[in-house]
């Protein structure tokens, strides 16, 4: 198991933390099932923390709480999410989904928009209406994401003409033209081939200088490799939080070792 | 299985075809240039034409639209995105309901709500029946349209902190578009074929008109005026002009097809 953690994690040293995220006894419910029973856990800015367990742990909807997309999907929690000290029930779920960036899944750029519109909607639609400024947004964006050599040319083709990995990088981009200091990927790289998933990992790398950023992963390497500090979901709780390279080499608790060394799962 | 499903789509496109040239046989002798830019000549004299029934066809579809459209689009909206309750179910009920009521009855429904307190017949109390008739139509496919745009945009525009209405109107209206407009356009088909609630709502005029407090004339009430006439030059005329209105229904079709094709509609994902 050691040879997945090559890459030292960077955690700071200092001894006081800049806390961006805090979740406090997080419960949340989708009707009568609960998702998530009482998950408390920090995130330091600048970070980039890594959510692993199985399918239906409860690990994306955790995320979702985040930004209080659970909600869209009729969900609900109790408990407080703090960002950056603030809970976010505090504000509008709209102004928070501007300082909490989401990267989905499944690449999913707006079909009816060329690739400068996709990274431009988020402006627009938030009342942004200086084409210079759009401009020079949508071009730091798409360089942020690592995509403004490949399509520099051809921003006015439709976002669906490009490769899977390209659309996700376009739907980073698109994120980050917004601004937000945190960014949300719900298993950004699952529906790509290794290649694109090594660029987005080589991504988040980079963009962690400048984000705080949470990713759900089913890959356990791709944890190892992107992450500062990892936390384990199993039936909604929280089984385990610590430093990525503990987690994989001496976990504290059995079901986390068991489970990074897939035994279940 | 594979020759009886020719058989059944040859039997399906058969009566369009035999509607198309039968009307053509019988109408072209009246079909000419004079047809479409001259006015109905008096009984008794030949030739004349029905460039007054052409412009209200399309002044009372205009109106249709103008009155039907946005009640039908954002009743779409609304079902669609918000319309998962009782009241949801309720509209689509009777949405349904109102789509399946005889033209007649919203002929006589516009009449009372329009033409009795104008104590006038007029265009726009046939644009107001058209309008009742294209609403159901245009609701429920433009419910369905907005239903069939992934989950996954709604929340790509939601996670950037766009407001719910704002999403909807800038990125899943959008998406729908192709298959609204589609649906409009079965709506507006039917409505320009429609000559029951028009006999008692716009009324027909022989003379030019486009006043829209006055009755106007429409392609479907000369075909049913020309048609039943005892003279042989009028019914030819109603051929032509059946003819012609089918002829534009196609046209209508066609151009929409290809003006809502759009720059990207065809990637695929």
């Amino acid at each position: 198991m050691t040879e997945t953690v090559q890459r030292p994690s960077h955690l700071s040293t200092s001894s006081v933390m800049d806390i961006k995220l805090e979740a406090i006894n997080v419960n949340a419910f989708f009707g009568k099932t609960q998702a998530l029973r009482d998950v408390s856990l920090t995130i330091e800015k600048n970070h980039v923390v890594a959510i692993i367990g199985p399918s239906g742990c409860g690990k994306s909807t955790f995320l979702r709480c985040i930004n209080r997309m659970h909600e869209v999907a009729g969900g609900t929690m109790n408990g407080s999410i703090l960002l950056d000290g603030e809970d976010i029930y505090e504000n509008d779920p709209v102004n928070l989904r501007r300082r909490v960036g989401m990267v989905f899944q499944k690449p999913n750029p707006f079909p009816t928009m060329s690739i400068f519109d996709n990274v431009a909607a988020g402006l627009r639609l938030n009342g942004m209406a200086s084409k210079n400024h759009i401009a020079d947004r949508v071009e730091r964006s798409l360089r942020q994401a690592a995509l403004w050599n490949e399509v520099k040319d051809s921003l006015s083709k439709s976002g669906m003409s490009l490769s899977g990995g390209q659309q996700q990088r376009l739907c980073i981009a698109r994120a980050l033209a917004v601004n937000p200091d945190v960014l949300l990927m719900d298993e950004p790289a699952s529906a790509l081939d290794p290649i694109s998933t090594a660029k987005i990992e080589e991504l988040i790398y980079e963009l962690k200088k400048n984000y705080t950023i949470v990713i759900v992963t089913h890959n356990m390497q791709q944890a190892a490799r992107v992450s500062d500090r990892t936390a384990f979901f199993y039936l909604g709780e929280l089984i385990e939080y610590d430093i990525t390279k503990k987690i994989f080499t001496m976990p504290s608790i059995k079901q986390t070792e068991e489970y990074v060394t897939g035994r279940f799962g | 299985m594979t020759s009886l499903s020719i058989l059944s789509v040859a039997i399906a496109v058969i009566p369009l075809f035999l509607i198309f040239f039968y009307s053509l046989a019988q109408g072209v002798s009246s079909l000419n240039v004079d047809f479409f830019i001259h006015m109905p000549k008096p009984v008794g004299e030949t030739g004349g034409g029905m460039a007054n029934a052409l412009v209200g066809t399309a002044i009372l579809i205009g109106l249709g639209c103008l009155f039907g459209l946005p009640v039908s689009i954002f009743a779409g909206i609304y079902l669609a995105e918000y319309g998962n309750n009782t009241l949801g179910q309720t509209v689509r009920f009777f949405t349904d309901v109102l789509s399946g009521v005889p033209s007649i009855v919203v002929g006589v429904v516009a009449y009372i709500l329009v033409v009795i307190p104008m104590k006038q017949f007029s265009a726009l109390a046939g644009g107001v029946a058209l309008a009742i008739l294209m609403i159901p139509t245009a609701t429920r496919t433009t419910e369905e349209m907005i239903r069939l745009v992934p989950q996954s945009f709604r929340e790509a525009a939601l996670a950037l902190g766009i407001p719910q209405w704002k999403a909807t109107l800038k990125v899943i209206l959008p998406t729908a578009l192709k298959g609204i407009t589609t649906g409009v356009l079965l709506a507006i088909a039917r409505a320009a074929g429609e000559t029951a609630p028009l006999l008692f709502t716009a009324l027909g005029n022989r003379f030019w008109s486009t006043d829209l407090g006055h009755p106007i004339a429409s392609l479907t009430v000369f075909i049913y005026d020309y048609a039943k006439a005892p003279f042989e030059d009028w019914n030819r005329q109603a051929w032509g002009a059946a003819f012609i209105l089918i002829l534009l229904i196609f046209i209508i079709n066609i151009t929409f097809r290809f003006a809502t094709r759009g720059r990207y509609a065809e990637n695929k994902n």
